[in-house]
């Protein structure tokens, strides 16, 4: 049995070395060689992978350190040393690949990842998410909306049933709400009309998904609109809650991982980025962590599906300026006081 | 005895080494001139796509009260680089300020003109970007103010496509290269057929063949075949001229020494005194021999003139060598040699010059009995398988020594082992002579049990 030390709890507190802040470090021991992780998902989420890459690279110490998106990419831009960076703003990794924080790594895990899961040789995706709606049943008579234009109806028919009730990410707090609300805005008309009606329900502003999940199980809220599907399918069994994939259109958000130019050993950085991309990696993310893996088959079989691209289209709202217009008109939208 | 040339180069060799170097400089324009035309085209297009894209960025401009805004279009920095796989950086100044972006973007070294935008390369960040720039006059705060729009892109896709397009051009050169070498040899081939059908031809005559060439030839080859018939001309002259004055030279000494022959023995029968005898006898003997040397140069002469032109008749080998074993016998009589013919009833015919090859024969019986011992026997035997005739020869004299066939019959020379008796080395140069022209064999070699066996093999008629 590995001897694992839980280094800090779920309490935020600023690093020595920078600016930025984490939430958590754990050190798995395994030997003399030390791989350091800045990850954005749960130490717990993670455990099974590293327990995985341990058994087949026996020897590694494995430091897996916990930060919001934000501060992952803060901690980059800081030239903090890390070995690998997985994030799941997939906005944030890209502009940080873009401006060279990010080493180039070739293999023929990497090579055989699809067009769209990667970027450059730099930022390499290995789990798909879709980006879900969370409905009450009950709040919706047993008939939840399949689509935006249908979720507008049925609002617009009702609104007192859900003053109050809709849950979504806050962009100016959360990294990926940010980065679904702007997919959403370039994505169709449907959504700044979708933000207009929510914004007249005085709408509960969240930043994590979990928290959104629990309030829709617990019957505060009746939706929780963009909600990642993987923390989703994992909870909800049987219960009055329910994961919806608008037909619409739904984003399917990729989890990148990149190697920072800062690592010190940048070769196990690689060789944990090859094991998550592995046939034996992907098998484990999807069935250990409940994230799917890079499936080409499966976006192919559902049309709504829309992987967000790693493309330099991502550094559109990166622009502060550009961050600061499309705030001020989400908040115009959807926080009507 | 031919000359081993030792040739200076090869017409082919050079032809085909000039079609290649040509080849390999046209294939090498054409791998170049289609990559420039490749890279410029490449580059006209990824500059179009960055033009449109800081256009458009460009076009989002507004000016307003509370200072500029702008709307950088998602498709302006997602349709960079057709892969999506380019780094992209911007910057948007008004005036000389820097508002968002990447401030130490590089500006191009001219000011900006017109609605056009600009295009210009260099190194930003460890990457060499192209940078399209496009400026324009907005009303911010009520005054107009220059606002300047960077778009640069990494070339990763552009090199990518120019990669690609370099090992197709690559591919074209080489191709061209290798057809134009499979055409160039052919073409090698063909430019020296003619060429090599004549030296076929002259490779094929007969050594005694000086009839003027008379074939059909390219242009270019017409001075080379007037020149060697021109020269084929003059040997014919000379060597008729010489072999004319061998006739003539050995008809004039032949006349006086039977003159000498006759007056010396008249001489004889009228003394008794013996040693004048013995003298007379070996001045004889000494006539004897200079009028036989006489009679094979002359009789050389004419196998060499006849050869050239034959009267070629049909001949009965059988009764021709009976008739020159007769004309032998009273020489052979006086040594007490005897000559054995063997011949079947079978009529042996040639198709060929009956002097020619009598005089074959008579050298090669003259041989035989000049080098057998008294007393002895000398066969001539005649027999024939079909398609040749086969005349042998066999004496019991003192074989042909350690002296072999070839050089034997070699012009004026002789064996080793006949310095005691007279000879001019002529006899066996013309049954070659012979033997050649009319396309037989000769051979002569050691006889088994001591003596000399001559084979003369002679296609029938």
């Amino acid at each position: 049995m590995r001897h694992i030390i839980i280094a800090a709890g779920l309490t935020l507190w600023a690093s020595i070395a920078g600016a930025y802040e984490i939430e958590e470090e754990a050190v798995f021991e395994g030997g003399e060689a030390e791989l350091s992780i800045l990850s954005t998902t749960d130490t717990e989420v993670f455990a099974p992978l590293i327990a995985a890459f341990q058994a087949s690279n026996p020897g590694v110490t494995l430091r897996y350190t916990v930060a919001t998106s934000q501060q992952v990419f803060a901690a980059l831009q800081e030239d903090a040393a890390f070995d690998l960076a997985i994030s799941s703003a997939m906005d944030l990794q890209l502009k940080l690949a873009n401006d060279g924080f990010a080493v180039p790594h070739a293999s023929t895990e990497t090579a055989a990842l699809p067009d769209w899961a990667r970027w450059r040789d730099q930022l390499f995706a290995f789990s798909q998410e879709p980006v879900v709606i969370i409905a009450s049943k009950a709040a919706f008579d047993g008939k939840p909306p399949r689509t935006r234009a249908e979720l507008i109806d049925v609002l617009r028919d009702d609104p007192a049933r859900f003053v109050g009730r809709i849950g979504t990410y806050d962009p100016m707090i959360s990294g990926a709400g940010y980065l679904f609300a702007t997919q959403d805005a370039r994505q169709s008309d449907t959504s700044w009309r979708l933000a207009e009606v929510v914004g007249g329900l005085n709408p509960k502003l969240f930043t994590t998904s979990g928290s959104m999940i629990s309030e829709v199980q617990s019957g505060e809220l009746a939706l929780a609109y963009n909600v990642l599907g993987s923390y989703a399918s994992q909870r909800l069994s049987g219960g009055d809650a329910v994961m919806i994939e608008a037909l619409d259109f739904t984003h399917v958000l990729l989890r990148t991982a990149l190697i920072p130019r800062t690592a010190e050993r940048a070769d196990l950085g690689a060789t944990f980025l090859d094991f998550l991309l592995s046939a034996e990696g992907q098998q484990l993310v999807e069935n250990e962590t409940g994230m799917p893996r890079i499936n080409e088959a499966a976006l192919a079989a559902g049309p709504h599906l829309r992987p967000i691209r790693l493309d330099p289209g991502l550094l559109v709202f990166m622009d502060p300026l550009m961050r600061q217009q499309f705030l001020n008109e989400w908040t115009a939208a959807v926080v009507q006081d | 005895m031919m000359t081993v040339f030792s040739p200076a180069g090869s017409i082919r060799r050079r032809l085909v080494v000039i079609l290649l170097v040509v080849a390999a400089v046209l294939a090498g324009l054409l791998f170049v001139s289609v990559r420039t035309v490749a890279n410029t085209a490449v580059e006209t297009t990824q500059d179009a796509i960055l033009g449109a894209a800081t256009v458009a960025i460009a076009e989002e401009l507004r000016g307003g009260e509370d200072g500029l805004t702008i709307d950088i279009p998602y498709a302006a920095f997602s349709m960079l680089g057709a892969t999506g796989q380019d780094r992209v950086f911007y910057r948007i100044l008004v005036g000389a300020e820097t508002v968002t972006g990447y401030a130490d973007l590089p500006l191009p070294d001219a000011p900006l003109s017109g609605l056009k935008p600009t295009f210009f390369s260099q190194q930003y960040d460890g990457d060499v970007v192209r940078t399209g720039a496009v400026s324009r006059s907005v009303l911010v705060d009520g005054r107009s103010q220059i606002v300047t729009v960077l778009v640069a892109q990494t070339r990763t896709a552009q090199d990518a496509i120019s990669r690609q397009m370099a090992n197709q051009a690559a591919t074209l050169g080489l191709g061209f290269f290798a057809f134009a070498a499979i055409l160039s040899i052919f073409t090698a081939r063909s430019v020296l057929t003619p060429l090599n059908r004549l030296a076929e031809a002259m490779g094929r005559r007969g050594p005694q063949d000086l009839r003027p060439v008379d074939r059909a030839v390219p242009t270019e080859l017409a001075p080379l075949m007037q020149a060697l018939n021109g020269f084929i001309a003059r040997l014919r002259g000379a060597l008729t001229r010489t072999e004319t004055f061998i006739t003539e030279a050995a008809h004039h000494v032949r006349t006086p020494l039977a003159t000498v022959r006759v007056q010396a023995e008249i001489a004889m029968r009228q003394t008794d005194d013996d040693a004048l005898r013995a003298t007379l006898r070996n001045i004889i003997r000494a006539v004897d021999d200079s009028a036989r040397s006489a009679g094979q140069l002359l009789d050389h002469a004419t196998v060499v003139y006849r050869a050239d032109q034959r009267a070629d008749e049909l001949v009965a080998l059988g009764p021709l060598v009976l008739d020159v074993v007769d004309s032998f016998s009273p020489t052979a009589d006086m040594r007490d040699i005897a000559l054995r013919v063997d011949a079947p009833d079978e009529v042996i015919a040639l198709q060929f010059d009956r002097l020619l090859i009598e005089s074959a024969l008579r050298n090669l019986i003259d041989n035989a009995v000049k080098y057998s011992y008294a007393d002895s026997i000398v066969d001539v035997q005649l027999s024939t398988d079909g398609t040749f005739a086969k005349l042998q020869v066999l004496d019991r004299g003192r074989g042909i020594g350690d002296g072999n066939s070839v050089q034997l019959v070699a012009r004026f020379k002789r064996g080793e082992n006949v310095g005691d008796v007279v000879g001019s080395g002529l006899g066996l140069t013309i049954v070659r002579d012979v033997t050649r022209a009319i396309g037989g064999s000769f051979d002569i070699k050691e006889r088994q049990g001591g003596g000399t066996c001559a084979i003369l093999l002679l296609p029938l008629a």
